[in-house]
């Protein structure tokens, strides 16, 4: 029997702080290839074990084996792979425009790269993501231009948002791209909603949902579980499990729950986990999904297992509450090195090649750094007018606000 | 021209729209097969299918936040949240997210959304029947608030915040559902089909958001009131003998501020009356602004009947409720009797 004596409070840590040696010998990695690709119109019950296995493509080799493999061209790949590039290239410059003071503020997707590259390639135009602050690649991987993402965060005087909004949120109805919010878990279950408008509709569009771990714990995540589940909606929830919450481990929201995959079992949709370093997989896992779901088959929920490389945002020192050294310890690796290596085992690409790819993105970058900042940047040149501050927020101007703005003698 | 409850009238409004507009859709806690608790929305699942009026989850912010969804995707949602005191879990898609919407994507993405619920005392409901919490909608930039007090202005207004291409709470006095109400709870209530505000048109009418309405024209005192407290106002200026102009606002946001000003221009004199609890409560917004535009032709201080600073009890019902006795006191108060 246990011990019935005093009761301890029990608060999760992780297993290294600071100083300490990064060690994820614990964290079961599954061969590539090994987990198996069920039937779009599966029983849930039927695939437990997908929400606590890792769906892998590419091995140690740079090979796609199994049955999630076989999806892309090489074409396709290499494009997967430039978009990946271009979206690290983009967060270097931008973080380094933040520390010169061009913008207040900006956040990094390092590492976690081919999550959103991929799953936008998953997607069908007419369909809408419901994305967090980290998922530009959703963007970069449609095409939307650069310049616009830039002008945005420099809230200059061709800021699509007017300058309203803080840089990073951005907002492209056109490219299926969500207006962000700065709440967490917000926009999970308005995806459920706009799901459910299609379907009630009677169109074919599908929507996806985007929350981190740490999010996962906000009220809105169950909103979107139960609301997704209750009424089948086409929509594919993704969890994107990058191990930390700024400071927080995934721990103190994921509990003792094995895994956030494991969260939508209890409402009786199918659950996956897949590494999300893994572009291929990554894609294999979204199109299967997305599939479901216009398929009317209902939500599909996905743990996309990463790391968070780099710095929360730009205002945060990850060395505080980690170690420096866990991303490299990390045994997901990179995933564009790993995609790399992908294609140059295929006979398609090279080391050269690569360089010269980083050299052609890095120039591609910096010219649109160079047209935004045209444009101004947040202290300098262009800016938005203070009478677009009051613009906007209802179709009509009320007389208050009228009133207002010209008190504010604009 | 046929007499309705509000009752009859509210589901008359979302009847007419989502005849008219196939991308209305009604949803919340018991509002598909059983038509609601109110009884708002009875029929209208057998009447549209369980496509245009269905069954939601118990949960506010699911019902709210996919609402939003999907508005912005394309559809006009009309949602019930069954009582105002229960708005609270949806606080945040309302107003971090409805709200802004428009704004923070520069109208990339919109919120033509209404959120129906039943609010108000004077039914014994307790602290969670009976709350009033439009000030915290008003303060919200970005929406727009509503409260009807008779079966004409619910239906024309909520046809009106359903075509309305802004996100509208719609704040609806329960009290007031079956007939209007004075405050004399001792006295057997008369039925709206008596009453002539009770007359309420068939088909499609709009009441414009944003208007006042003046339901006693007076020249001594302006009493500026909404949902019940009208009714109160008005058994107070009877039973006092007071030439009060009494407006009803109808929108608290935008406000009618035109209709006011004009009408405290004339009279000099200003009482406000709310149900909700004084400090903070919409009252101190309207008593500033009657303040800051009236100044100079102003006789007596503005001054507020409100609930008291507490939350709504239970046995004391009649002493917290603002009635007619207590607003005729501040009615010979601001006269100087």
């Amino acid at each position: 029997m246990a011990d019935a004596g005093m009761l301890r409070f029990h608060v999760p840590e992780p297993e290294v702080r600071p100083g300490g040696t990064p060690d994820f010998s614990n964290v079961p990695i599954p061969k590539a290839g090994s987990v198996p690709r069920p039937d779009i119109d599966v029983d849930p019950r039927t695939i437990r074990e997908h929400a606590f296995s890792i769906i892998r493509v590419l091995n140690r080799n740079g090979e796609a084996v199994g049955p999630w493999a076989g999806l892309l061209s090489s074409d396709e790949i290499l494009a997967g792979l430039r978009h990946m590039m271009t979206l690290r290239t983009f967060d270097a410059r931008m973080q380094m425009a933040q520390r010169q003071g061009k913008t207040s503020f900006y956040m990094q997707h390092l590492g976690e790269e081919a999550v959103a590259c991929a799953f936008r390639k998953a997607l069908a135009p007419g369909d809408m993501n419901f994305p967090t602050y980290r998922q530009a690649g959703l963007l970069i991987a449609d095409g939307y231009p650069m310049v616009t993402m830039m002008n945005q965060i420099y809230s200059n005087e061709a800021d699509p948002l007017k300058g309203r909004q803080l840089p990073i949120m951005y907002s492209s109805k056109e490219h299926g791209f969500f207006s962000i919010s700065g709440n967490l878990a917000t926009q999970y279950i308005q995806a459920v909603g706009w799901a459910m408008a299609s379907a009630i509709s009677n169109d074919s569009k599908i929507a996806a949902a985007w929350i981190g771990d740490g999010s996962t714990a906000e009220s809105d995540f169950h909103s979107a579980l139960v609301f997704a589940s209750t009424y089948k909606a086409p929509v594919v929830l993704n969890v994107v499990n990058n191990q930390w919450a700024i400071s927080t481990f995934q721990g103190i929201a994921r509990g003792g729950s094995g895994t956030f995959a494991a969260r939508g079992l209890g409402f009786g949709i199918p659950s996956l986990r897949v590494d999300g370093n893994d572009y291929l997989a990554v894609h294999a896992v979204a199109k299967w999904a997305a599939e479901r779901a216009r398929s009317n088959l209902g939500p599909t929920l996905v743990e996309y297992v990463t790391y968070r490389a780099g710095a929360h945002s730009s205002s945060d020192d990850p060395s505080a509450y980690r170690p420096k050294t866990e991303s490299d310890a990390w045994p997901l690796g990179d995933p564009i090195v790993r995609l790399k290596n992908h294609l140059i085992q295929l006979g398609v690409w090279s080391d050269e090649r690569h360089a010269q790819a980083e050299a052609e993105i890095l120039d591609t970058v910096i010219a649109a750094q160079k047209e935004a900042e045209s444009h101004g940047t947040l202290h300098a040149g262009g800016k938005p007018s203070t009478r677009d501050m009051f613009e906007g927020l209802y179709a009509e101007m009320p007389p208050h606000l009228r009133r207002q703005r010209q008190q504010a003698g604009v | 021209m046929p007499r309705r409850t509000m009752i009859e009238a509210i589901r008359d409004a979302m009847d007419v729209s989502m005849g008219r507009d196939e991308r209305v859709v009604v949803f919340g806690e018991d509002v598909g097969f059983f038509g609601g608790v109110f009884r708002c929305t009875q029929g209208l699942q057998a009447k549209y299918g369980k496509s245009r009026c269905f069954d939601a989850p118990i949960n506010e912010s699911g019902i709210v936040g996919s609402a939003i969804g999907m508005a912005a995707y394309g559809l006009k949602p009309c949602v019930e949240i069954q009582f105002a005191d229960y708005m609270y879990p949806a606080y945040d898609q309302l107003t971090q997210e409805a709200a802004r919407l428009r704004y923070r994507s520069n109208g990339d993405f919109t919120c033509p959304i209404v959120v129906r619920m039943p609010t108000g005392g004077g039914i014994f409901g307790g602290q969670t029947h009976s709350q009033s919490p439009e000030a915290l909608f008003t303060h919200v930039s970005g929406l727009k608030t509503v409260v009807p007090s008779n079966p004409h202005d619910a239906k024309g207004l909520l046809i009106a915040a359903i075509e309305d291409p802004d996100p509208v709470i719609f704040l609806e006095p329960k009290r007031l559902y079956n007939g209007p109400f004075d405050g004399h709870h001792d006295r057997p209530v008369t039925p709206w089909s008596k009453h002539e505000l009770g007359e309420v048109a068939d088909g499609h009418y709009t009441v414009p958001l944003g208007k006042a309405a003046i339901r006693r024209a007076g020249s001594a005192v302006t009493v500026l009131a909404y949902g019940t407290m009208v009714y109160v106002a008005q058994a107070a200026v009877e039973e006092t003998g007071i030439d009060a102009e009494i407006i009803d606002l109808r929108t608290l946001l935008p406000l009618d501020l035109d209709t006011i000003v004009a009408s405290v221009k004339k009279t000099g004199r200003c009482v406000i009356v709310h149900e909700a609890t004084l400090t903070s409560g919409f009252g101190a917004e309207l008593s500033a602004l009657v303040q800051e535009t009236c100044f100079y032709h102003l006789e007596a201080p503005v001054t507020r009947v409100a609930g008291w600073d507490t939350p709504y009890p239970h046995a004391q019902e009649w002493d917290y409720f603002p009635g007619p006795a207590r607003v005729g006191r501040a009615l010979l108060e601001t006269m100087g009797a």
